[in-house]
C-alpha cells in the first residue's frame, strides 16, 4: 500500500492475463508501440515528394491566424465568411492572436450571429429550416427516449435544459416578430 | 451530391451540395462508402467549437473510392478503395518530418494550435468532411492508404480515428508490465484505449462511465472492470480504496469537453461556453492516478481556457501527455493487431444509420439514446 515501499499486489500475475486477455503484452515492449518516442525523424515516411508543397490558389481573401507567417499552402474552401457573421469572423482573425480570449469569444459569438443570419436567410429560400426534423427529436420516439433515460444517469438532470436552449432563439424570435407586426398594425 | 450539413446548435440536415473539386494538384476525390459520428462532433453539434459556420459538412471518420485524382498524385489511382486518417497533413513540415501528423503546419490557416480535420470547424482547417457522398482529400499521396483486402470496411472506418486514438491514448500512458490503468469514458475512444491498455502490458483495467449499457460494452469489448460513478458520492476516493489508497499508476481521459459528473462544470462548458470544456474527467484523473502517475488526455476539449486542478497535478508530480492522435502512424501495427483479432473495431458499433436520417443519428448520439456507442453514416 501506499505507506510502505511495495506496490499493492494484482489479482492476477501476468501469466493468467496473457491466457484470459487475447494479445496481452503484445506492445509490452515500447519499441513495439508506434509513438514511442513521441518524436522519430522521417520526412519519407508519409509518401510526401516536396519539401514545401505547391501553393492551393486563393480564390478569395482567406483569413488565417495571425500566428501564421503566410497563408498555408493547402486550406479549406466550406463556407466563406458572409454577412455580419462573416464581418465579424474577419475582425477576429485580423486583430487577435490564438493567445488571447477575445478571438475565441469573438468567433463564438460570430457562430451564433451565423446560425441567426442563416435561418433568416433559409425563411426566404425553398427551404425554409424546421427545428423538428433538423433536431432529430422524433428520434425520441422511435430510439426509446424514454426508457433510454431511465436508472441512474448523471446526465438526467440537465437533459431539460437542452430543449430550452435548443427552442429559445425560435420563441424570442417568434415574439420578435409578433411584437413587430402589434407595433405595425399600431 | 447529398451531405450533412450544419444549421446551427443541435440543428443538421441532408441538403444537396456541389461535389467537391480538386483544388490542389495533390488532391483527390473519394466517394465515401462508410462514415462515422464521432463524439467529438457533438462538440460541434453543440456549438461548442469556435468558427463552426453553417453549412458545413462535418465527419472525419469515413472510408471510400476513389473517384478522382489531382494531377501530381503518384500513390493512388481512380477506383482504389483508401481509409482516410482524420488528420489532413503534408508530410514534410518540421512536425510532420517527425511524425506528428497531427500537428501538421501547412494545412490549417485558422489556428495554428491546431493542425488540419476533416469536418471539424475553420478553427481545424475550414475542410468539408466525410458524412457525404464525396468528400475532398488534400495531400493524397500522403494521409490515405489502401485498404487491405482482408479488413473489413467497418474495422477499416474505426482505425481512421477511434481505434487509433484509443491505442495512441493507452502508448502515451507509458504503460509498464503490471500497471494499474484507470479509463475515463466507456465512449468508443475509452474502450479503444481499455483495450489497448492490456496490450501493453497493464495488470488491471478499470473503466468509469455513468451509462451502464456502455460498461457492459467495456465488460465485453475490453474486458475491463467497471464502476458507474452514479453509485459513489466520491469516485476519487473509491477509486483510492480500490488500490490500497496507493492511485492508479496510469489515468486515461477519454471524455474531454462534455463531461458529466458536475452540474456546475458541465453546464458552464458544455450549455453556456465558458470554458473550453468541462475537465471533469480530466480532474478526476488527476486527483485519482498515484503521485509520479502518468495521465494520458484524449478527450477533446476547446481551444479556450478551462478549470483544470493544475495544483494538484503539480504537487503530485504527474505527467500529462495528450496530443490528437497522427493516425496513419499508429495503422502498421494496429492493423497486426486486428488482424490477429487482438482487437475488434467493429465490434463497438452499434447503429448504421443512412445519410438521409443523419439529423435523428446526431440526436440519438447527443442524448445517449437506445444504448448508442457508435453510429455509422450509409451515404446511399
Amino acid at each position: 500500500m501506499a505507506y510502505t515501499p511495495d506496490k499493492p499486489k494484482l489479482a492476477e500475475n501476468s501469466e493468467q492475463l496473457r491466457a484470459r486477455i487475447p494479445g496481452w503484452g503484445a506492445d509490452l515492449d515500447p519499441k513495439d508501440r508506434p509513438s514511442v518516442p513521441r518524436e522519430q525523424f522521417d520526412p519519407t515516411f508519409g509518401g510526401a515528394h516536396w519539401e514545401f508543397p505547391e501553393r492551393q490558389p486563393e480564390r478569395w481573401p482567406r483569413e488565417r491566424s495571425i500566428e501564421h507567417a503566410f497563408l498555408t499552402p493547402v486550406f479549406g474552401t466550406s463556407c466563406p465568411p458572409k454577412g455580419l457573421s462573416g464581418r465579424i469572423r474577419r475582425y477576429s482573425y485580423a486583430k487577435y492572436s490564438e493567445g488571447r480570449a477575445a478571438h475565441w469569444l469573438l468567433l463564438l459569438a460570430s457562430d451564433r450571429v451565423d446560425a441567426v443570419e442563416s435561418t433568416l436567410r433559409s425563411f426566404v429560400s425553398r427551404r425554409p429550416d424546421n427545428p423538428i426534423t433538423e433536431t432529430g427529436v422524433l428520434s425520441e420516439g422511435r430510439r426509446h427516449g424514454l426508457s433510454s433515460r431511465r436508472g441512474r444517469r448523471s446526465d438526467k438532470v440537465h437533459h431539460p435544459l437542452d430543449p430550452i436552449i435548443v427552442a429559445a432563439p425560435w420563441v424570442l424570435g417568434a415574439g420578435l416578430v409578433y411584437a413587430v407586426v402589434r407595433r405595425v398594425r399600431g | 451530391m447529398r451531405a450533412m450539413t450544419y444549421r446551427g446548435p443541435y440543428r443538421v440536415r441532408v441538403e444537396e451540395k456541389d461535389r467537391p473539386s480538386i483544388e490542389h494538384p495533390n488532391d483527390a476525390i473519394v466517394r465515401v462508402t462508410r462514415a462515422a459520428i464521432c463524439g467529438s462532433d457533438l462538440h460541434l453539434y453543440h456549438g461548442m467549437m469556435p468558427d463552426t459556420r453553417v453549412g458545413m459538412t462535418f465527419g472525419h471518420e469515413f472510408v471510400g473510392v476513389v473517384d478522382e485524382v489531382g494531377g501530381s498524385v503518384r500513390n493512388l489511382k481512380v477506383g482504389d478503395r483508401v481509409m482516410v486518417p482524420f488528420n489532413i497533413f503534408c508530410g514534410t513540415c518540421f512536425f510532420c518530418a517527425r511524425g506528428l501528423y497531427s500537428n501538421c503546419h501547412n494545412v490549417n490557416p485558422n489556428a495554428t494550435a491546431v493542425g488540419g480535420i476533416y469536418g471539424y470547424s475553420h478553427t481545424c482547417g475550414g475542410y468539408d468532411g466525410g458524412q457525404a457522398e464525396y468528400v475532398r482529400v488534400p495531400f493524397a499521396d500522403v494521409g490515405p492508404s489502401l485498404l487491405p483486402d482482408w479488413l473489413d470496411e467497418e474495422d477499416a472506418v474505426l482505425l481512421t480515428d477511434a481505434m487509433a486514438t484509443g491505442y495512441f491514448g493507452a502508448q502515451l500512458g507509458d504503460i509498464k508490465e503490471g500497471d494499474v490503468v484507470v479509463v475515463f469514458g466507456a465512449g468508443p475512444v475509452g474502450l479503444a484505449a481499455a483495450a489497448s491498455s492490456w496490450l501493453m502490458g497493464a495488470g488491471r483495467v478499470i473503466v468509469i462511465d455513468h451509462l451502464d449499457y456502455r460498461l457492459e460494452k467495456a465488460r465485453t469489448f475490453a474486458h475491463a472492470e467497471t464502476i458507474n460513478f452514479t453509485e459513489y458520492d466520491d469516485i476519487v476516493v473509491h477509486l483510492k480504496k480500490l488500490t490500497e489508497h496507493l492511485g492508479a499508476d496510469v489515468a486515461i481521459d477519454a471524455v474531454g469537453a462534455e463531461a458529466d459528473g458536475n452540474l456546475v462544470q458541465h453546464v458552464t462548458a458544455a450549455k453556456f461556453k465558458l470554458q473550453g470544456g468541462s475537465p471533469i474527467a480530466l480532474n478526476w484523473a488527476i486527483d485519482s492516478v498515484r503521485k509520479g502517475g502518468t495521465i494520458s488526455v484524449m478527450g477533446a476539449y476547446g481551444p479556450m481556457f478551462s478549470a483544470v486542478k493544475f495544483g494538484d497535478a503539480m504537487n503530485k508530480g504527474l505527467t500529462l501527455r495528450m496530443n490528437q492522435c497522427p493516425v496513419k502512424r499508429q495503422w502498421p501495427r494496429l492493423l497486426e493487431h486486428v488482424r490477429n483479432g487482438y482487437l475488434k473495431p467493429r465490434d463497438m458499433v452499434t447503429h448504421r444509420i443512412p445519410l438521409e436520417h443523419i439529423a435523428e443519428g446526431y440526436h440519438m448520439f447527443s442524448a445517449k439514446l437506445d444504448g448508442c456507442i457508435k453510429p455509422l453514416i450509409i451515404p446511399s
